[in-house]
């Protein structure tokens, strides 16, 4: 037991030595982190609440407070509930604000909409006077999570039935293949806007959708891998030495077959991400009071001279695709046992 | 070959008819039926007066249109009929505007078609020579420019870049190079030569051609890529270079083969995505083909036209899985069908 997990261990130090070697790996996880970085300190990064603020004597800590809110530790103090912070602000003794003081999805107090990139709001404002600045911030948090979950759905799914359906083959695959014929025969996006726009708008329901139609290609991949290394000779030696299907399955066969899953899964986690920008640009994806870098661009369809509104969102998928699609390809290298040494 | 191709076209009637079951239950599963949906949305603009009439005339009529559209009947009952009424090339009525759905579909289903077919060949055409170029020499500048060059291209969201090709080459302020839209030119006759016909038509389809391709080759060429490195690092490359193999031959003959069985396999998973994103593209450029057809119908809750839509798009994509399936036991021998699955 513990030479197998010491051996586990040696074959991942192995995969991260090779992905480090990798610069469009490494460049893609740069990038992917700090855009990590930002979606878990985006609170203190741009919100409408100031570090620090002191008012009538009293000081407090109204980030800090929003927090323990949220968390029902306590409740906001008698003078700050539903207050505007920028108007309390005005007869503060001293206020901390973070870099962006806006709130993603609270327009701004003075109302002015469509407002081109300034030295108050850096990338402007959208239709209703949110910072765009502060939506995009907020926004790496939304695409993020869809670019994730719905990823780690679909590879669950995928490589469980395409690893059955291609090891035992038989009425197993006849079966499990009907399955995936009837996933790929779906028309997904017909579906999802079917589904998105009969069902109420939903960032979750995105998600599922997401994820339940977009395993069948990772699956067809496990399932055409599996079938060419079930035939290898090391797999019958395997066989041949009592080791268990489930054992032959998950530490023979599915490392030499799991390489174009990988490169599947980070085109999916790219492919998610320009999904729900599409489907909000069509006006069904997320609910309205959601500010995601797709429904920023949305408002930027029907006014096309508000530039800011499309280019900096646009920018932010384009940053946040092209490094996951490095980082994937990258390790795909890394990860194949026939490339080490070379 | 031949019991497998009929056994193939046999088995394509269950998963035509799962997809479509799966297609059914959600719309009826949906909140509301599409009766009230109906009363509520469709006709509440004054069409036939229903609006101005009492409540009672209303739910009246509302039933009478239950039990016209056999909503009245259990769901299994329902998909039955809408089985039945398909076997006998019945597609129903629009609830929109009472037209035959087939009526509404014929015209713009050789639209949507032209486009997508068109547009896989350019994919094809770009992607194979693409995928061979980065693989002769992995990892070589030209390799890392071309992989950089088409990762820009995939991550760029296919809306954002339509709006903006409008914007600047169809009138507008800037170049009048392109139509902004529609399928021909509005003096078009079948009077004109078939030159000047197919001219016209190439004229309105270019714009949404490119954008149908632009960076959808990328997934295609990583793909051919890879099948080629993993070719390149099999026994009989290595035999055929140690013979003394020219390395084009190499490369054009023995590589080249062998990679090509992997993309024909692709092609399934290819058209599902052509025509989900023909909604997307047909409503950029006001196209009138199915996926125009579609957005309307699901925003309208026209539910004979969603699914009749639903049914014909996966028809055509388990038609394009079955064609790749076949071609695939043609090309590559080393498939035996008929045993391992008997």
């Amino acid at each position: 037991m513990s030479a197998e997990r010491a051996q586990a261990e040696g074959a991942g130090a192995r995969v991260w030595r090779g992905l480090r070697r990798e610069r469009r790996a490494v460049f893609g996880m740069v990038v992917i982190g700090a855009l990590a970085l930002l979606a878990l300190f985006a609170d203190l990064l741009a919100n409408d609440k100031p570090y620090y603020i002191e008012l009538e004597g009293e000081s407090y800590s109204p980030v800090l407070i929003d927090y323990e809110v949220w968390l029902g530790l306590r409740q906001w103090p008698e003078g700050l509930a539903n207050r505007r912070f920028s108007e309390l602000a005005e007869s503060a003794e001293t206020v901390l604000w973070p870099p962006i003081p806006y709130s993603a999805t609270v327009p701004d107090i003075s109302g002015d909409v469509f407002e081109p990139p300034s030295r108050q709001h850096w990338l402007g404002t959208d239709g209703l006077g949110r910072d765009v600045a502060a939506g995009l911030v907020h926004g790496i948090r939304v695409s993020l999570t869809i670019g994730l979950v719905v990823v780690a759905i679909q590879a669950s799914i995928g490589v469980a039935l395409g690893g059955l359906a291609g090891y035992y083959g038989g009425p197993a695959d006849l079966v499990l293949s009907r399955l995936f014929e009837v996933m790929l025969g779906i028309p997904t996006f017909f579906l999802i806007i079917t589904v998105a726009a009969v069902f109420k708008p939903s960032i979750y329901l995105i998600m599922v959708i997401l994820g339940l139609t977009g395993w069948v290609g990772i699956a067809r991949l496990i399932r055409a891998e599996f079938l060419r290394v079930r035939a290898l000779d090391y797999v019958a030696a395997a066989q041949s030495l009592g080791a268990s299907d489930a054992r032959i399955m998950v530490r023979h066969i599915l490392p030499n077959a799991i390489a174009p899953v990988l490169v599947s899964m980070s085109f999916g986690v790219a492919s998610a991400i320009l999904t729900e920008s599409g489907l909000s640009f069509l006006g069904i994806g997320v609910p309205a009071h959601v500010v995601t870098w797709g429904s920023i661009l949305a408002v930027a369809q029907s006014n096309t001279s508000a530039w800011w509104l499309a280019v900096f969102p646009g920018a932010a998928i384009f940053v946040t695709v092209t490094a996951y699609n490095l980082l994937g390809d990258g390790l795909r290298d890394a990860l194949d046992p026939r490339q080490q040494g070379t | 070959m031949l019991i497998y191709a009929t056994r193939r076209i046999l088995l394509l009637v269950p998963t035509f008819l799962g997809i479509t079951f799966i297609g059914f239950a959600i719309i009826h599963l949906a909140p509301g039926d599409p009766v009230e949906l109906f009363l509520s949305g469709g006709l509440a603009a004054g069409q036939s007066g229903i609006s101005t009439q009492k409540l009672a005339d209303v739910e009246k009529a509302a039933a009478e249109l239950r039990h016209e559209l056999g909503l009245d009947q259990p769901i299994a009952v329902q998909y039955l009929r809408w089985v039945g009424r398909l076997l006998r090339a019945d597609l129903g009525t629009s609830l929109k505007d009472r037209q035959p759905v087939w009526d509404k579909i014929r015209p713009r289903l050789p639209v949507t078609i032209t486009i997508a077919l068109i547009s896989l060949v350019i994919m094809y055409a770009i992607a194979i020579p693409l995928g061979i170029y980065s693989a002769v020499r992995p990892n070589s500048r030209l390799d890392q420019f071309l992989t950089a060059s088409i990762f820009m291209q995939y991550s760029l969201p296919s809306f954002w870049v339509g709006v903006l090709l409008i914007v600047f080459f169809c009138g507008g302020d800037y170049f009048a190079w392109f139509p902004p839209g529609g399928l021909r030119s509005l003096d078009y006759t079948s009077d004109w030569s078939l030159g000047r016909r197919l001219g016209d038509i190439s004229y309105h389809l270019a714009l949404p051609i490119f954008l149908t391709t632009l960076g959808s080759y990328t997934e295609l060429s990583r793909y051919m890529r890879s099948a080629m490195l993993e070719n390149a690092r099999q026994d009989f490359i290595r035999t055929a270079r140690a013979k003394g193999v020219p390395e084009r031959s190499v490369i054009g003959k023995h590589m080249l083969r062998n990679s090509l069985i992997a993309m024909v396999t692709i092609v399934a998973g290819i058209l599902p995505g052509l025509i989900g994103g023909s909604v997307i593209i047909e409503r950029i450029f006001s196209i009138p083909g199915i996926g125009q057809l579609g957005y309307q119908a699901v925003l309208a809750r026209d539910y004979p036209v969603v699914l009749a839509l639903f049914a014909a798009s996966s028809f055509l994509t388990l038609l394009g899985i079955l064609l790749a399936d076949l071609a695939l036991a043609l090309v590559d021998p080393r498939i035996s069908f008929g045993k391992s699955n008997a």
